[in-house]
């Protein structure tokens, strides 16, 4: 009964069209697709590991006895052991099966079909995650941070390391987890079978706001995915006079970086072109303007133990540096 | 035949009392080395220790029942769920099984002590010393921060720099000396200190259990020991074996963690198991079916269990060729468990069932081991891992296979042993209610974490968003955590009501087969007033079994057992066949292994806080205890080794 309805409970979250933002058993890419349908047989078999244990252990328990009959008598076990046997020795194979049907996916899904048309490095730092787009052509790298932009149907390779701690980099819906291990450089990669948004999470425990180290990963249509890239390589727009970028570079430079302008600080994320971002914060929270002023002015309450300290702006400061950065599209 | 209470007052009852009882006052209690007051006080400040770890937990589920609640910040998190995991593998699972183990092994073997009585005590005073030393930090907010794990280089002093990972690292080498010593106890006792006939294949199998658990013990808590001391040396002063600017590896501290760590785990399960494989059969009215499959298969579980560390590494970018045969070895290691299960159903299948509290508590276990070893056996598969390591199925997972192997075999057990160790009966009717209480409770608690996990909740976050849909989830977690938090509570009821006023439980309350039930309830401080002579692996239902027409003698002084009453004395035997060959002279109480633990804390305090002078002190302390220790005494006239053949 109680498994029985563990079983509809775990079957009703993941029977929704949409599903939840990080479940995996709902995959939309080949390398998690593979993933999806291994676990999806490999939860078939516990089940039904289940069920059978189970109800052996309910007729074993309650099956008809001689009433009352507590003695100790000579026993015999060669018929029990024989059948012990022939449970092992299912055991065994489905155990058997199940670790070649694994071995068989790994082999599938460790390497891209095609050498990655585009290679991608996300460096984790607490808490937050650099990208850096790499091309043949220098002049068309650039950086950004916490957002994931990759095209439909192209695998992209993802180079990640970390500046600090470790960290793992995560998109259920599109593959498994790898770390992200300072000194080392592992490499993942990703294919999107569908437009749209993923969410991405760290999930090795990197300290204070590990639960609030997320990203989101927006997958382009290709003609989408290049004019956005050459988006990204224009300068910051505006007056380099803008008495409101005078404000940030004073008040938010010394970490941040923006393209085109003097800011050139590497300690924050680089927020070039941040309005067309959709969140911020790490994925924390939509990027609105109140939302960008609260983050500005309660940092720490909001992510308690962020790098980024509270500056304690006036009023003035708080909305030059908000409208200056809401209008970096 | 002469039964035992009447031995007690005989003249040779009288003579090994005087010969073995601990003196009165708190000397005597200090300086006890009496296995079974010893296993009594392992059982207790574990247990002790499982409740703290218990609050932890509930104090978190306050904090995850709903979305960004704001209960505790999230330091206060990371401290009580690094203090959660560390009280609980550390101070709760081993210790707990370490006092079963104390309290039975001469009892079950038919001795009258473990072989180094000393370095038993020893093993306790360190433990609860060490114990304590890991909760020093946490009332002033300081408590380890990095996880039972602490991964580096999170752990390390740039990303750390309290003395909160401190505690940990110099907690862990100080708690490891007691694991290490108690485990040298169990091997060298297994091997000397058996009654006369209690063969290796006559052993009831929480012995092969402890056994086994001691053996990897001594192969695996030397690498935590290594890695801590190098963590505590990059910390404070400044070597590189982790720290990546010098050239050092973070995946370094990985590799010893889990090459200590997966072990570590089979060694909290297989005593467990050993108690549901000694104690189950009593309540079907038969021996086990299978005692050499299982005791095979608890050898086998453990010698696997050194080969599958890498699973708890499988998204750290090692290479797929070395992570397959990790894989592949972690499914493998499911058919001696496969076993086990099989052995136990078939046990109740032929048996006769008495529906007794500690029967609940062992059948609940074995369905529990199912569901805990059936999502150990998803995550085996290292495709799958990647998505499910650090999620919430894993906590799942560990909870079904920690609670379930080991929590509620330690509480059927303690329901079964607790007549012996007390004299008196635990009441049934609430024996019932804590069974059902922490059974529904538990699979409440944890059986959404599945769920939870597959929906992609990260694991050890403060807490989590309510578009992750997962919210609901969370609240049935921390109901579950409470209603099993009420039978724990209603155990401990029952403990103090079978105390104060439980039935007289007699010799053998149960009828059950093995050595500990031949002696009274309470055992007399020397257990056995002859050593027993074993003739099967069910001495007290040879009559019955028909087995072979030889019998075991036990407490028959009519019958020229040996009483050994020139000292404090008992038999060494033969490692296999248990041959009687030597008779041990065992030593008294005394103040010593207090004294050492005293001295080592004192040492480790001086390193903690950077005190030049007590960490002198701690280590002068050692080597004088130690030399008072090692000092030879003469033998008086008396006393002398009698050696057979």
């Amino acid at each position: 009964m109680r498994r029985l309805a563990a079983l509809c409970l775990l079957v009703a979250p993941l029977a929704g069209c949409s599903g939840p933002p990080l479940g995996y058993l709902d995959a939309t890419s080949p390398v998690a697709g593979a993933i999806a349908r291994l676990g999806w047989g490999l939860t078939v078999i516990s089940v039904g590991v289940c069920l059978i244990v189970g109800l052996l252990l309910i007729i074993a328990i309650y099956r008809r006895r001689p009433d009352g009959d507590l003695s100790v008598t000579p026993v015999n076990d060669r018929t029990p052991i024989r059948w012990i046997g022939v449970g092992v020795a299912i055991s065994t194979v489905f155990l058997l099966g199940s670790a070649v049907w694994t071995l068989v996916t790994v082999h599938s899904i460790g390497e891209p079909p095609q050498a990655g048309a585009l290679s991608i490095d996300v460096i984790g730092q607490e808490w937050w995650w650099g990208v850096k787009y790499h091309s043949s052509d220098p002049a068309r790298e650039f950086t950004t941070a916490n957002q994931l932009v990759i095209p439909v149907n192209v695998p992209v390779q993802i180079n990640l390391t970390s500046r600090d701690v470790i960290h793992s980099f995560w998109v259920p819906k599109l593959g498994g987890k790898m770390d992200m291990i300072p000194s080392r450089t592992n490499v993942t990669w990703l294919e999107a079978d569908k437009i749209g948004e993923y969410r991405g999470q760290c999930s090795e425990f990197c300290g204070l706001q590990h639960a609030n180290m997320a990203f989101n990963v927006k997958v382009l249509s290709q003609a989408d995915f290049k004019a956005w890239w050459d988006h990204q390589l224009q300068p910051a727009t505006g007056s380099p006079d803008d008495p409101r970028l005078r404000t940030f570079m004073v008040r938010c430079a010394a970490c941040h970086t923006i393209r085109g302008t003097q800011a050139g600080g590497i300690l924050g994320p680089d927020l070039s072109h941040f309005g067309s971002r959709d969140s911020l914060a790490a994925d924390l929270m939509p990027n609105t303007p109140e939302n960008l002023r609260n983050w500005i002015n309660n940092t720490q309450t909001i992510k308690p133990g962020a790098k980024m300290p509270e500056l304690h702006m006036l009023a003035s400061e708080t909305s030059d540096v908000t409208s200056y950065l809401e209008g970096l599209k | 035949m002469v039964t035992q209470a009447e031995t007690i007052d005989s003249p040779e009852g009288r003579k090994l009392l005087s010969l073995w009882e601990t003196a009165p006052g708190l000397y005597g209690w200090l300086a006890s080395v009496d296995h079974k007051s010893i296993g009594i006080r392992y059982l207790c400040t574990a247990f002790f220790f499982l409740i703290i770890g218990g609050i932890e937990a509930l104090v978190m589920r306050v904090q995850l029942a709903q979305p960004d609640l704001k209960v505790l910040s999230p330091d206060a998190y990371n401290q009580l769920f690094s203090m959660h995991g560390t009280t609980m593998m550390f101070l709760y699972a081993l210790p707990m099984l370490s006092g079963f183990s104390n309290y039975l092994w001469p009892l079950m073997l038919g001795s009258r002590d473990m072989a180094f009585p000393r370095l038993n005590a020893l093993s306790y005073w360190v433990f609860l010393l060490a114990g304590i030393f890991l909760y020093v930090s946490f009332p002033i907010g300081q408590a380890p921060n990095g996880g039972w794990f602490a991964y580096v280089p999170n752990t390390s002093l740039p990303y750390d720099p309290g003395i909160n990972m401190d505690v940990y690292a110099l907690g862990l080498i100080f708690l490891g000396v007691s694991t290490v010593v108690g485990s040298a106890n169990f091997i060298v006792t297994l091997l000397r200190c058996r009654a006369p006939g209690m063969s290796v294949n006559r052993l009831p199998i929480i012995v092969w259990g402890t056994f086994t658990a001691s053996a990897a013990n001594l192969l695996a808590v030397p690498a935590v020991s290594l890695a801590c001391a190098m963590l505590w040396l990059d910390r404070r002063y400044g070597t590189h074996f982790f720290e990546v600017s010098g050239g050092g590896q973070p995946l370094l501290w990985q590799h010893l963690f889990w090459i200590f760590g997966h072990p570590w785990v089979y060694a909290l399960v297989l005593p467990a198991m050993g108690i549901v494989s000694d104690a189950l059969p009593v309540f079907c009215r038969r021996p086990l079916v299978g005692y050499t499959l299982v005791a095979i298969s608890t050898v086998a579980t453990m010698i696997l269990g050194f080969g599958v560390w890498v699973h708890h590494m499988f998204a750290t970018g090692l290479p797929v060729m070395s992570l397959s045969f990790f894989s592949a070895a972690s499914f493998v290691i499911a058919v001696p468990s496969a076993i086990g299960v099989f052995c136990w159903i078939a046990t109740i299948w032929t048996g006769k069932l008495q529906f007794k509290t500690p029967f609940l508590f062992f059948a609940g276990f074995v369905m529990l081991f199912v569901i805990g070893g059936v999502s150990g056996f998803m995550t085996a598969s290292v495709a799958l891992d990647w998505q499910l390591t650090d999620s919430y199925f894993i906590v799942a997972h560990l909870h079904y296979v920690l609670l379930g192997i080991n929590v509620f075999p330690v509480v059927g057990g303690i329901y079964y042993w607790f007549p012996k160790m007390s004299g008196k009966m635990l009441d049934e009717r609430l024996g019932r209610w804590t069974f059902w209480t922490m059974f529904i409770g538990f699979n409440v608690a944890f059986f959404p974490m599945h769920v939870t996990g597959l929906m992609g909740m990260p694991r050890r976050v403060y807490t989590y968003p309510a578009e992750m849909g997962v919210g609901w989830l969370n609240l049935i977690s921390s109901i579950g955590a409470f209603v099993f938090a009420i039978g724990v509570l209603l155990f401990l009821i029952n403990i103090a009501k079978g105390l104060k006023s439980g039935a007289p439980a007699g010799n053998n309350p149960w009828d059950a087969p093995t050595l500990e039930w031949a002696t009274t309830s309470p055992p007399p401080v020397y257990n056995f007033a002859t050593i027993p002579q074993v003739a099967s692996r069910y001495p007290l239902w040879e009559d019955r079994l028909k087995e072979s027409d030889e019998r075991s003698i036990i407490g028959d002084l009519a019958r020229d057992g040996m009483v050994l009453d020139k000292g404090k004395e008992t038999i060494g035997v033969t490692p296999l066949d248990a041959e009687p060959n030597v008779v041990l002279k065992m030593p008294g109480d005394s103040i010593l292994p207090f004294l050492l633990a005293l001295g080592m804390t004192a040492l480790f305090f001086g390193l903690l806080a950077h005190v030049i002078w007590l960490t002198a002190l701690g280590v002068v302390c050692e080597i004088v205890i130690l030399a008072l220790w090692l000092t030879p005494k003469p033998h008086v006239a008396e006393e002398e080794v009698e050696v057979y053949e």
